[in-house]
């Protein structure tokens, strides 16, 4: 008792961990907590339980007593009917039949393996951009695959992608010179005549010189409108996206800038493209773009739609650029500025790799609402999934199936958009708390 | 006036600032400034927040454009003529306060950019330059980092050495101490120390009344956008003469 | 010393000011992209001439005033097949402005009951949300409208299957709502004479609940007392309408739908189209909606919540006080540009024969006169002037809620 005055304290041995009361923990606990922790609670679990219970009664019979095999929608039925007694089952076997054409449209049988081959690298490609772990000179499959998908898909000598690709090694070589003898504007002018030069007058010329001369890598040609299926919605989406990025880039700089000209026209175009729906702009390509172009150029509705489809989501990319760059702190323009360097320069080496880290998750969401819109091709007479759903029920052997059809293309659609979304929840954790 | 006189002049006068004036919309953020630094000199600038010096020495290159009077470094006017500013930032380093070191690069690559880019020096003879300073800053081990990964005092040091890089002949600091822990603060004084100790001109923004009285060959006193008072730093602390400069000094050394 | 370094100012201009003077360069640079951009507008603007001259077409929105010559299903104003093009053109502007407003407050509801579910305690009931979210904004809002038009369309409910007394389906709600596989029927109020004092008694009503507002908050102020605000507020929303409504002999009456041989007359038919477009935009953007709600609340701080506690507000008080005027302000302005996109979604209408504006005008007035340039043309200007409606709201109520900070 003498002590308790003093408010000197030691402690002499540390207290061992002990284990919780045994209400806080285990399984029971977790119910409680999660599922019946107040009669509301209760209440809501017993309406799930009932809502889940209901839907799955209806649907796992229906899909797992399904039929794989049968060659139309009527064979489907009678082995149903001797089975079950009644047809209220899925009929899978328009898959079994189909798939191939669901996921590649019309593309010739024998020629598939290409349009695996490119989905292959373009997978490849895409990964060096995603994830910073895998090496950096995959980086170069990134470069080379716009061009080797061309190739891949559509056929033809290998030249002609080959000479547009040369093109951009003269239009960077040109560029690289050019800057060290004058400005940076000046070189990025001089630069782009001599690309713009070369591809327009001397690619065709070439391409077919050595097409003849050196028949290398000469792919059986496919034409355009029998593309379709997932993979048409791939390679408008894509290109779209790819093509869309240095536009967007330009155009949110523009949207920037304290030049009210560019500004009032960045800001105008970006306004005017969100503020129409992407089906009027797929309608402009089917219907009105020969209008605008000089008499006699006549190109394929592909090429049409992907045009429309990059200037779509170049507005929306440049909004997502926008967020970017916003998001730099204001030190980082000055510091640059600071240290004497000019404003392509500092855009080049500060500001743009930064800001477009920051976006990576903002262009994965764009890209995942262009990829789902690109269903919408089906209006003007492309076939994707959804446009071959409507020419499979055509098929006398295959009129009125729905449901099977509709999920399988959900399935896909949402395979991918989901993990593109889960991989651009993550990235955008990873950039909120990590340092390099 | 000929041209010998006015090389001869820019030889000794590094800064020259006369009548100068700014506005942000209606408000007179800098008011009739007159300033002459000469080669080699160290400036402390003092006062309260919002009494404009970090304006003050932004304007010297060109981070905020004056509208009024006239500044000359080295002999280089700065106007709106482009090359005039892009030579006159050549020769002006600057730290900041949050340091903005490049987050996407490493030490070295932070320190190597502008001589590579805009001296267009070859990058080996650049990384050579960089390791020189980085070990004036004491510390080259951490070159290969990001800045990310370095404390507060070290970055402002690779700030410092990102700055010396371009081998400048003017150095400005805007509050380099003012983000950082104190037992962070004397690394950097230190390395400043140094330098002032080497002959650089050096303007700086600060609160350190430790390191003015130790380096500063003069402490100017700012408020309200105008010089209310400078002086040498025995005189200026011990004898103000401004009641505002015996006001703020009360209030920053009251502890 | 000043008078020395002058410089030389009244050197006169060189030409090479124009790129190096910061004066000047950013005019130059302008000059040239307002020509190129001009240039390129030109150059479209000229093929466009050149090809249409080749087709022996030319540029003339009189069209609009000729006989449309087609019928559409779904009027909310007066049109037959004698009206002109543009009254076809209004009739699809309200039919799409109808299915957008009736699909806004729908995703709103869905949304906020999906966004606030997802946060509850109950782990089932947040996993079914999650479960809802992300299956409906992974898949594309065209396969969702396809699949409710399928659902739809393709129920065993004929109309005539509600015949006789021992119907195969019945209707809902007191035999009032009939669901079948031809579209729905409602019951549909028909006006009656002084219908209109009802009307307006309802709209005084709702003015007096705001002027209620304001009278008992000024009284709050003053007084420091709190009224239970909410049942008075009802209070005045039912009383004087349903008053008056009785008081003139109930002059709004209502047509209930029956059946009568093989299929239904009376009440209000709402075609499938109609309603496989509104539930599936609905459905669809109360995902992104849910997401928008959640998200909303999370990011206010639980630092938030726990200040207001430590200053004594109960959780309800905390709720309306604190947390909803924060969460609001980083709800809406993405909500609105979900109803942006909703409304631009709502041109899908194509997929199941709603017919919207742009299957009056961009379609059958499109293919019947072969005007694509005009038709085309003046569809993007109302879709744009819908959306730069809609965000202009937005940015109004944005500048009203920023936080005033320094």
């Amino acid at each position: 008792m003498k002590n308790s005055k003093s408010v000197a304290f030691v402690r002499e041995g540390m207290i061992d961990q002990q284990p919780a009361p045994a209400s806080q923990i285990g399984a029971v606990r977790w119910l409680k907590d999660n599922l019946f922790s107040s009669v509301l609670n209760s209440i809501l679990t017993i309406i799930s339980l009932l809502v889940i219970f209901w839907v799955l009664s209806g649907i796992v019979p229906w899909m797992f007593g399904g039929v794989w095999n049968a060659s139309s929608l009527s064979e489907c039925r009678d082995i149903l009917n001797e089975r079950y007694g009644n047809t209220h089952y899925a009929c899978w076997a328009v898959l079994t039949e189909r798939w191939q054409q669901l996921l590649f449209g019309f593309y010739p049988a024998e020629e598939i393996w290409r349009a695996v081959v490119a989905f292959v690298l373009m997978l490849v490609a895409i990964a060096p951009v995603l994830f910073e772990s895998v090496p950096r000179k995959l980086l170069w499959v990134t470069i080379a695959f716009p061009f080797l998908m061309v190739w891949l898909v559509w056929g033809g000598p290998i030249w002609g992608p080959l000479l547009v690709a040369l093109g951009f090694v003269l239009f960077y070589v040109s560029y690289v010179v050019l800057e060290r003898k004058s400005s940076t504007l000046l070189a990025l002018i001089g630069s782009l005549v001599i690309g713009l030069v070369w591809w327009m007058f001397c690619v065709g010329p070439l391409s077919e010189a050595l097409g003849s001369a050196l028949p290398i890598g000469d792919l059986e040609r496919v034409e355009s409108r029998v593309l379709g299926g997932f993979m048409i919605c791939v390679i408008i989406g894509l290109s779209g996206i790819a093509l869309s990025l240095p536009i967007g880039l330009i155009l949110a700089l523009g949207r920037q800038s304290n030049l009210w000209v560019v500004k009032a026209i960045c800001v105008g175009f970006i306004e005017f493209i969100r503020g129409v729906p992407l089906i009027t702009l797929l309608f402009t390509a089917s219907l009105l773009l020969n209008y605008f172009l000089p008499p006699g150029t006549a190109f394929d509705l592909t090429l049409r739609v992907i045009i429309m489809v990059t200037l779509f989501s170049s507005a929306y990319m440049a909004e997502v650029i926008r967020g970017g760059l916003a998001a730099l702190p204001k030190g980082q323009y000055e510091a640059a500025d600071a240290l004497g360097l000019d404003y392509w320069q500092s855009q080049r080496l500060i500001i743009m790799p930064q800001a477009l880290k920051i976006s990576i998750p903002g262009i994965v969401n764009t890209f995942i609402g262009l990829f789902k819109d690109t269903t919408l091709v089906m209006f003007i007479g492309i076939f994707d999934m959804l446009g071959l759903s409507n020419a499979i029920r055509a098929n006398s052997a295959w009129n009125g199936i729905n449901w099977e059809l509709y999920i399988f293309i959900g399935l896909v659609f949402w395979i991918c958009c989901f993990s593109m979304s889960q991989y651009s929840q993550w990235l955008e954790r990873k950039l909120r708390t990590g340092h390099h | 006036m000929s041209a010998e006189l006015q090389n001869h002049l820019a030889d000794e006068v590094a800064i020259q600032i006369t009548n100068m004036n700014k506005w942000y919309g209606d408000f007179h953020v800098l008011r009739d400034i007159n300033l002459t630094v000469q080669r080699g000199e160290r400036i402390v600038i003092a006062g309260p927040s919002g009494s404009g010096k970090s304006t003050m020495i932004r304007c010297i290159n060109r981070l905020e454009e004056h509208q009024k009077g006239q500044i000359v470094v080295d002999g280089t006017e700065l106007s709106s003529d482009l090359k005039n500013i892009d030579k006159i930032r050549r020769e002006v380093g600057m730290c900041f306060q949050h340091f903005n070191l490049f987050p996407h690069l490493t030490i070295l690559e932070n320190c190597t950019l502008a001589p590579m880019w805009v001296r267009k020096t070859p990058k080996k003879e650049a990384e050579e330059l960089a390791m020189h300073f980085l070990e004036k800053v004491k510390i080259p081990d951490q070159a290969n980092k990001y800045p990310g990964m370095l404390s507060g005092g070290q970055q402002q040091r690779v700030a410092i050495a990102r700055s010396l890089c371009m081998q400048p002949r003017i150095m400005l600091f805007d509050e380099p101490t003012s983000a950082l822990d104190p037992e962070m603060i004397k690394e950097v004084l230190d390395t400043m120390v140094t330098l002032a100790d080497e002959g650089m001109t050096m303007l700086c923004v600060t609160h350190e009344m430790g390191f003015a009285r130790q380096v500063a060959d003069r402490v100017i006193f700012m408020d309200q956008g105008q010089i209310v008072e400078q002086n040498e730093p025995e005189e200026f602390f011990n004898n103000p003469k401004s009641d505002r400069t015996k006001l703020f000094l009360s209030q920053i050394l009251g502890h | 010393m000043t008078t020395m370094i002058d410089p030389p100012k009244a050197a006169g201009f060189h030409i090479s000011q124009l790129l190096y003077d910061t004066r000047y360069r950013s005019m130059t640079i302008q000059v040239i992209v307002f020509l190129l951009v001009m240039g390129l507008g030109a150059y479209l603007l000229n093929n466009t001439i050149i090809n249409l001259a080749a087709a022996d077409k030319d540029i003339d929105f009189g069209f609009l005033g000729n006989r449309a010559g087609y019928d559409i299903n779904q009027l909310l104003i007066p049109y037959s097949s004698d009206s002109t093009h543009w009254r076809a053109t209004i009739v699809g502007l309200l039919n799409t402005l109808l299915v957008a407003f009736l699909g806004c407050i729908l995703a709103t509801i869905i949304g906020v009951v999906a966004g606030v579910l997802r946060l509850s305690k109950n782990w089932l009931t947040a996993k079914i949300m999650s479960f809802y979210v992300e299956s409906f904004r992974n898949i594309p809002v065209l396969l969702w409208i396809l699949a409710f038009f399928a659902v739809l369309s393709e129920m065993d409910r004929k109309p005539r299957s509600f015949r006789g007394e021992d119907a195969v389906n019945n209707m809902w709600l007191w035999d009032s709502v009939a669901v079948t596989n031809r579209g729905t029927y409602i019951p549909a109020p028909i006006w009656g004479d002084g219908s209109a004092l009802v009307v307006i008694t309802f709209l005084l009503s709702l003015l007096g609940i705001w002027a209620y507002g304001k009278w008992s908050h000024r009284r709050f102020e003053a007084t420091g007392q709190i009224l239970p605000n909410f049942w008075y507020k009802l209070g005045i929303f039912i009383v004087p309408s349903l008053a008056v409504f009785f008081l003139l002999g109930r002059p709004i009456a209502l047509s209930i739908p029956e059946i009568k041989g093989f299929n239904f007359s009376g009440g209000l038919h709402i075609r499938n189209s109609l309603l496989a477009l509104w539930l599936a935009l609905s459905f669809y953007t109360g995902s992104f909606i849910a997401e928008i709600v959640r998200s909303g609340i999370l990011a206010i701080s639980k630092g938030q919540t726990e200040a207001a506690a430590a200053l004594g507000l109960r959780p309800s008080r905390t709720m309306n006080l604190v947390i909803l005027p924060q969460a609001l302000r980083i709800i809406i302005p993405p909500l609105i540009s979900q109803y942006l996109n909703l409304t631009k979604n709502s041109s899908l209408a194509l997929a199941v024969g709603y017919m919207d504006l742009r299957s009056t005008l961009g379609g059958t007035t499109l293919n019947t006169t072969g005007r694509e340039l005009e038709c085309m043309l003046l569809m993007m200007m109302v879709y744009l002037a819908v959306s730069l409606t809609i965000s202009t709201f937005m940015n109004v109520y944005n500048n009203s809620v920023k936080l005033k900070e320094r």
